[in-house]
């Protein structure tokens, strides 16, 4: 018995070793991410190919789930025991967390040959890197403000792309008078914090800046506070019966089928919408939330680079690389429905929606404009955003008064800072 | 020493060392983990664990988390409504099967198979059931019935209840199999006795049988209650805790708070919570059967 327990470790031993000299072959990258829907599956296999025409090997970790909460908790599994990944998507103050747990790797080397710095907006650089040190690997910039309205609705209500509250609301009202219903929308609540981050915005960005970025007690306890959620209780009004827990590409597919007028939304929902063949300007229109054009609340997906083994640093920086190559950026965006992360990239490939975005979130930048979004993880860390989204998602839902959300805003955030 | 003793040592010893290795994995990964979870409830633990003390704060805060308060309050009515309904839906299919009827053997599997999926498909099924879109409410439109109306799946008031008609389907099958068993282990010449007394079918089983289950009563309610504590796949299938909180009950909040929104120190206060609830129902059960045995 003996006997065998040790020719048996020995022949575990032996194959242990094996894989392991068989992945010193050749480089690889373990990367793991959310990306698993048709599109953005699709814009993963560009930097797949990439990687793979350098001789870098690409170990897929695809961990399905939107908003990347199962995803997070694989990763807390590999890093506890020892073993991250090489990259993994992320959002924000995600990666600000990982940081400061002192598990991102460091870019320098890479970053500062190719002078990332110049060329990618410093509101990004305030997540991708921690203690001036790079840290992750920008990708995109999303920006959520963003309204896309059905073409042959809109023509039918005048044609006329609101500018104002009150123009939405009139616009909202045809909509209503046409048949059609004039807001789609899926009662989750990151879903319904997007649009609050839009009519946050809505009243200024330094009201913005003090209620999401500063938390400021007294803006969040104002009566500007109380107007923005009253007016979620006026758009609450335009939903059909039965928007509780639909899918955000559901409700983009009522738009695109005209069943809707139109959906306030980040800019991924014009993946929905170019994937059912659907030409912007033509078949569907895309817009700033009313009032908040020049502004930009933004999302960047990101890299964030792990610490790794001394042998598997450089196909990490090599990845990097690859991630910020203009080439990349172009082909990856165009595919997501994403502005590149880059300033310096052309937008020639981009579609009519592209390149408002890429114009916009330029503008943004150089105006300081660039405002973290709240509903996405940019403005808040973890807890204090899921605090906002807790009242937010209550109040939206009719659990409470937009008084006592205000004064529940403020204690939650409180509570969770 | 001869053969044979050795033969019978090794016999005496052998059970022990085929549950050894059981023991010892339920030791680390149950009681450890709960041991640990109890001290991380105790520190102040963010994204990972950390060990910095904080003693009670965590439970200080999470029983000020308006959440945590519609967490427990779901899991009261969701609770007192699962294994109420669950036991008397049982208990009557399983007086209704004792009759002696003819097709038993087929009927017994149908009400007993809910029990043999998992709540997720449970959930999955009545979600689209209940869905007004796609369910019920539109197949009555369709079949013409247009004023017919069930939106209680989309509605904050009304939501929890039909979770628990989903718990209840899934379960009231397993109940009954437990009261069918307890029926038929009830000593026939007591009931053939009341029936020469003339007592009526009705008052004997008012009377007398369901006196006699109080033995499977007891058990039902522990084996519910921990259920329902213990709930979270079927609301993560049928409403992820929505419309807005309404469905959240406190498993919901303690994967949310430990792993979605990097507060797990409160998350694990949480949970010891529900570990102390399902305690305070378990161990009283246990000192009774044990207090019974050596009776």
């Amino acid at each position: 018995m003996r006997k065998f327990l040790s020719t048996a470790a020995a022949a575990a031993l032996v194959v242990g070793a094996a894989t392991f000299a068989q992945a010193q072959d050749k480089q690889s990258v373990e990367v793991l991410h959310w990306w698993t829907s048709g599109g953005e599956a699709a814009a993963l296999e560009v930097l797949k190919k990439d990687l793979e025409g350098k001789g870098i090997s690409w170990v897929d970790m695809p961990v399905a789930g939107g908003s990347g909460v199962q995803a997070m908790t694989v990763l807390r599994a590999r890093v506890t025991a020892g073993d991250p990944p090489t990259a993994v998507q992320m959002l924000g103050f995600d990666i600000v967390d990982w940081a400061k747990q002192g598990a991102l790797g460091n870019l320098d080397s890479v970053a500062d040959k190719e002078e990332w710095a110049k060329v990618i907006p410093d509101a990004l650089q305030q997540f991708a890197k921690y203690d001036g040190h790079w840290i992750a690997a920008p990708v995109n910039i999303h920006s959520t403000n963003w309204m896309w309205i059905n073409k042959a609705a809109l023509d039918k209500a005048g044609g006329k792309v609101p500018e104002n509250w009150d123009e939405l609301i009139a616009l909202l009202d045809k909509f209503k008078e046409q048949g059609i219903i004039p807001v789609a929308h899926g009662g989750q609540p990151w879903q319904d914090s997007t649009i609050f981050d839009a009519v946050v915005l809505s009243f200024g960005d330094d009201f913005y800046k003090k209620a999401f970025i500063d938390l400021d007690p007294a803006t969040l306890g104002s009566d500007t506070m109380k107007q923005a959620f009253d007016r979620m209780s006026k758009l609450r009004t335009y939903l059909d019966p039965n928007f509780s827990g639909r899918d955000w590409n559901l409700a983009s597919a009522m738009v695109i089928e005209g069943k809707a007028g139109l959906q306030f939304m980040g800019d991924w929902a014009k993946g929905e919408f170019v994937k059912a063949g659907k030409v912007p300007d033509t078949d569907f229109v895309c817009a700033r939330y009313p009032g908040t054009q020049g502004a930009v609340t933004f999302n960047s997906d990101m890299f964030a680079m792990f610490k790794v083994a001394e042998d598997k640093v450089p196909a990490q920086l090599v990845m990097a690389s690859a991630i910020e190559d203009p080439a990349f950026q172009v082909a990856f965006n165009v595919v997501k429905g994403s502005a590149p992360a880059r300033m310096d990239v052309s937008d020639a490939e981009f579609d009519v929606c592209g390149k408002k975005a890429i114009a916009d979130i330029k503008e943004a930048n150089k105006t300081g404009r660039m405002l973290g979004s709240m509903a996405h993880g940019y403005a808040d860390p973890a807890a204090v955003k899921n605090a906002i989204y807790d009242v937010v998602t209550r109040q939206f839902n009719g659990e409470i008064t937009s008084e006592e959300a205000v004064n529940e805003l403020v204690s939650a955030v409180d509570a969770a800072k | 020493m001869d053969n044979r003793s050795r033969h019978n040592r090794l016999q005496d010893w052998l059970p022990k060392l085929v549950v050894s290795p059981s023991f010892a994995l339920v030791l680390i990964f149950v009681y450890g983990f709960i041991l640990y979870t109890g001290y991380l409830s105790l520190t102040d633990s963010k994204m990972l664990p950390s060990y910095g003390f904080v003693g009670l704060e965590n439970y200080r805060k999470l029983w000020k988390l308006p959440q945590w308060w519609t967490a427990i309050a779901n899991l009261g009515i969701f609770a007192s409504l699962y294994i109420l309904f669950s036991v008397v839906i049982g208990l009557g299919l399983a007086i209704l099967l004792d009759q002696k009827i003819r097709a038993e053997g087929f009927l017994r599997p149908i009400y007993l198979y809910p029990m043999a999926l998992s709540f997720i498909v449970t959930g999955t099924a009545w979600k689209w059931f209940l869905d007004p879109g796609i369910g019920l409410e539109n197949t009555m439109h369709q079949l013409g019935w247009t004023s017919f109306s069930f939106t209680w799946i989309k509605d904050p008031q009304m939501a929890i209840y039909t979770i628990v008609m989903a718990a209840v389907w899934q379960s009231s099958g397993f109940v009954m199999a437990m009261f069918l068993a307890g029926l038929r282990g009830v000593d026939n010449e007591i009931i053939k006795a009341a029936q020469i007394d003339g007592a009526s079918t009705v008052t004997i089983y008012r009377r007398i049988i369901i006196p006699l289950m109080r033995p499977v009563f007891l058990s039902a309610f522990v084996i519910l209650a921990h259920l329902a504590i213990k709930s979270y796949d079927l609301i993560v299938a049928m409403t992820g805790g929505g419309p807005g909180q309404a469905t959240t009950l406190p498993a919901n909040f303690m994967y949310s708070y430990t792993f979605a929104r990097n507060s797990m120190g409160i998350g694990a206060s949480s949970a010891i919570i529900m570990l102390i609830m399902i305690f305070s129902i378990i161990i009283p059960y246990l000192y009774s059967e044990i207090r019974g045995e050596k009776r």
